[in-house]
């Protein structure tokens, strides 16, 4: 942090005027997470009720773990949560690995047509997942996969197409090649005169040093992934392969009980929020560094 | 080629190589990449000129453009008022003159084929004559108009609002980490559980944003209804969209400010710059990159719009929050109307990549 620029020593009532401002800005992106957690340990009628008031803020009243008891009996969380752990786990890794390569040999290989191939790669980059949703269900639904009972047509209902279509990014790709293109030659070339083998160079040379890259991606995607909510909801009726923003049907059928989607919200809000609050430098300076290539 | 000497075979050897491990290392990507982006998206175009639908007792035909008319035919339309038999005007109770009713145009009536099946995207009077405009699918010009809408106030509302936060977590103040980490929490926070979230927040009768506002302006204002009200309803959802995603640029602003050098500022100190001065002619111009890096990025997430509008309005109320994407799916998918949806994902494809062209243009290195 050397790099800030330095500013005179500022008055206090300016000091103080900062603060004020950080903590109502503060206070704006904080007041609906608050708001989910308190509210998922109070009994319906009460969170209704204290929405009216700044009580919606507090845990005052009738505190329990009851919301999340009823939740957890209302719908397989278990098995919602082991899914969604499974495929962005499983995504985030080999995704890291194919997209790490493929940049790599845009970035630093010599091969005919790598050019047009990058263009054509980094164009896809404008195609949003939803515009194409649609074939690529017909596509998966029409390939085949050799499980435990043989081969089989069709896809749907696994854990595999929730995984398999997103594990290229072309976004991903485009921050790796980013990276990878502004480090210096010399390393490289230094490698290959050592005589290195070119897949040695990828990963005794160039994936060690690309740190802020890999947890850039790594995040991003695992965000993505976690979240995931409209091709599940396409391709998956059977509960056993159910992610868990998917699962939030099970708690708006004809009568809400809101204590339970507010422990539901909670649930698969607050291990994602801990994985970033104690990674959170990480996290930032991570992003930071990637982003600024531009 | 038998003149070649050895190390030019080497070297041809060399680059032989070299060619194979490179096509090899892209290929996962590159496979994996056709056959769940490239073929779907080419699928899609094909599609679009089609009467594919998800389950039909017809077979699929080519109908040509006939899905792109049916979404963007525009038509300025005139009707003469109502004239009695001396050729005088038969004006209304309040004194306007009266026209006859649009629906006798467009509805099946064999003078005026042209405009069968149109409806009315909007009117406004011209002498005496009624101008309407009309078009073939008011919904989806709707959402392709609120999807620009929300382009052009998200990116410069969001790219803008992260800019200050990056500027006031850049001071040396105590805690200041504190303020960043939790500026950039909702990023992490998936979009359905913001969504949901804030649908207590916008609630009508007794929804937090209502109540926080009659807490600090003790009662003077009447409760609203966020997402009820056709006016506030896609502002409400802007306003979400950028708490949701305004940290992560936040932190892109913040590194180009961390990476612009301590000199300049010095050297601008010492010229007499004041602190406005300093921004725009130190800051600024050290911001370029990372500017064009936040304005692409954000302009493609804008343009995406889609789970918001599916988790807290489904286009409501009055087709006020529809959306391109939103449409394409509920079409494709919802109505099984696979061909329309296709078209729609085409006619987004051009627009993205029209506005992507613009913004390449705009910033490109300027020769001095």
């Amino acid at each position: 942090m050397s790099a800030q620029p330095v500013r005179p020593p500022h008055h206090n009532w300016y000091v103080l005027g900062n603060y004020a401002l950080l903590i109502i800005l503060a206070f704006v992106f904080v007041f609906p997470i608050v708001f989910m957690v308190v509210s998922s340990l109070k009994p319906d009628l009460q969170l209704l009720r204290d929405t009216s008031s700044l009580n919606a803020f507090l845990p005052i009243g009738d505190i329990s773990l009851n919301n999340y008891t009823a939740a957890f009996e209302r719908a397989p969380i278990g098995t919602f949560i082991f899914n969604s752990v499974v495929v962005t786990t499983v995504t985030v890794v080999v995704g890291l690995v194919i997209n790490s390569m493929a940049a790599y040999s845009f970035a630093v290989l010599r091969w005919r047509g790598k050019n047009t191939i990058l263009s054509i790669v980094i164009a896809t980059f404008i195609i949003p997942f939803e515009a194409i949703a649609i074939p690529l269900l017909l596509i998966v639904n029409s390939l085949p996969w050799i499980g435990a009972d043989g081969i089989q047509i069709g896809w749907l209902n696994s854990l595999h197409v929730q995984i398999i279509p997103f594990l290229v990014s072309a976004f991903q790709i485009f921050l790796f090649y980013q990276f990878f293109r502004d480090l210096p030659t010399e390393l490289v070339e230094a490698a290959r005169i050592d005589g290195a083998s070119l897949f040695q160079i990828y990963y005794r040379v160039i994936v060690p040093i690309s740190g802020p890259v890999f947890a850039t991606a790594a995040i991003l995607r695992f965000l993505d992934m976690w979240n995931q909510y409209l091709w599940p909801l396409m391709v998956v009726q059977s509960e056993r392969y159910r992610p868990v923003m998917v699962g939030l049907q099970y708690f708006f059928q004809l009568d809400i009980a809101w204590g339970e989607v507010m422990a539901y919200l909670s649930l698969v809000t607050i291990p994602v929020l801990i994985l970033y609050l104690s990674l959170q430098r990480a996290f930032i300076s991570s992003i930071a560094t990637t982003g600024i290539k531009g | 080629m038998s003149s070649l000497n050895t190390a030019d075979r080497l070297t041809t050897g060399v680059k032989q190589h070299e060619n194979i491990v490179g096509w090899l290392m892209a290929a996962p990507a590159l496979v994996l990449l056709t056959v769940f982006l490239i073929i779907p998206f080419l699928m899609a175009f094909i599609f679009s000129f089609t009467n594919q639908r998800l389950i039909s007792p017809n077979p699929t035909q080519f109908v040509g453009t006939r899905n792109f008319t049916d979404l963007l035919t525009l038509r300025v339309f005139s009707i003469d008022p109502i004239l009695d038999e001396n050729g005088e005007l038969v004006l209304d109770d309040a004194g306007n003159p009266t026209y006859p009713r649009l629906r006798e145009f467009t509805r099946n009536n064999p003078d005026y084929p042209e405009l069968d099946g149109l409806q009315e995207l909007t009117s406004w009077s011209s002498g005496n004559q009624r101008v309407f405009l009309l078009s073939s699918d008011v919904v989806f010009i709707r959402a392709l108009i609120n999807t620009i809408i929300f382009v052009l106030v998200i990116v410069p509302c969001q790219g803008g609002l992260a800019l200050v936060l990056a500027l006031l977590i850049n001071q040396k103040l105590r805690g200041i980490n504190l303020f960043r980490t939790i500026f950039f929490m909702p990023v992490v926070v998936s979009m359905v559980v913001v969504a949901l979230l804030w649908r207590f927040i916008y609630d009508g009768d007794n929804g937090l944003l209502n109540t926080l506002l009659g807490f600090f302006t003790f009662g003077a204002l009447q409760p609203v209804d966020w997402l009820g009200d056709p006016y506030t309803a896609f502002p409400a959802l802007m306003v979400m969209s950028i708490w949701q995603a305004v940290g992560f640029h936040m932190v892109i602003w913040l590194a180009g400010l961390q990476n612009i050098p301590e000199s300049l500022y010095e050297a601008a100190g010492l010229d007499g710059a004041n602190t406005w001065q300093k921004f725009r002619f130190v800051t600024w111009p050290g911001l370029r990159s990372t500017m064009i890096f936040v304005l692409v990025i954000i302009t493609m997430q804008a343009f995406g719009l889609f789970t918001q509008v599916d988790v807290m309005t489904r286009g409501g109320p009055l087709d006020a929050t529809q959306s391109i994407m939103y449409q394409a799916v509920q079409r494709g998918y919802q109505a099984q109307d696979i061909s329309g949806g296709s078209a729609i994902s085409v006619i987004f494809f051009f627009l993205v990549l029209f506005v992507s062209m613009i913004q390449r243009y705009l910033t490109r290195e300027k020769s001095a």
